[in-house]
């Protein structure tokens, strides 16, 4: 299964790019994708998630094809 | 209905005209409600002189259609115009407007504040400051003093 995995603001910073391309066979949640991208963190309760461009949670199930964002807490308006 | 984000500086007054004199039956519209959002030249005890606002392409859209969508069946109001700024903005620049036309003021205002509450709960902008002694995050909203909407 292929994620495509998207960064943004201070997280994109951070992590030294805006996005990549995961490669992996189990990946189950939006907690394994950011497992994957940080060697075995756990996801910080600061980061927000989004699968397919809705907001996530860490259980949210991930599919082949999808796309998983990580942001900090937003700052519009 | 129109929800726009804006890489280049806008004037809302004029907007909010256009969009009126193109879009609405102004005779059967009792109050327009609207909120616009400067760029403040100071936060945090810092002067600012510029920002940087970011945004997710596709998913801010799709939060901001969502957010008016709620409020218009919650307050349901006639017609309601958002457009939010990304890109560099410098002070006094406008970054958002939020304007919503109904027959009685009570649903103007209260789907007005609803829109621009949830918005900066949850439409995924965020704010990277220029100061005098380099750049900063944003890290948080300052208070609304009202309660955020439930996401």
């Amino acid at each position: 299964m292929t994620i495509r995995v998207r960064y943004f603001a201070a997280l994109r910073e951070q992590m030294g790019r805006a996005e990549e391309q995961l490669a992996f066979e189990d990946l189950a949640s939006v907690a394994d994708v950011w497992k994957a991208v940080c060697r075995g963190k756990r996801l910080p309760e600061d980061v927000l998630c989004a699968v397919n461009m809705d907001y996530a949670g860490a259980d949210t199930p991930v599919k082949d094809g999808d796309e998983v964002a990580f942001f900090p807490p937003v700052t519009g308006g | 209905m129109l929800i726009e984000i804006r890489s280049e500086a806008f004037d809302p007054l004029a907007e909010l005209s256009r969009y009126q004199d193109a879009s609405l039956p102004t005779a059967r519209i009792g109050a327009l409600a609207v909120f616009i959002g400067t760029m403040r030249d100071f936060n945090e005890g810092s002067s600012v002189h510029k920002m940087t606002l970011e945004h997710y392409a596709g998913m801010t859209e799709r939060q901001l259609q969502t957010i008016v969508d709620e409020a218009r069946n919650r307050w349901p109001f006639d017609d309601a115009l958002v457009i939010h700024r990304v890109g560099e903005l410098f002070p006094a620049d406008p970054i958002v407007l939020v304007a919503v036309w109904s027959s009685h003021r009570g649903t103007a205002f209260d789907a007005c504040r609803h829109i621009l509450e949830a918005l900066k709960h949850r439409a995924p902008f965020w704010k990277k400051e220029s100061l005098e002694q380099g750049e900063r995050w944003v890290r948080t909203n300052t208070d609304g003093h009202a309660p955020p909407p439930s996401p």
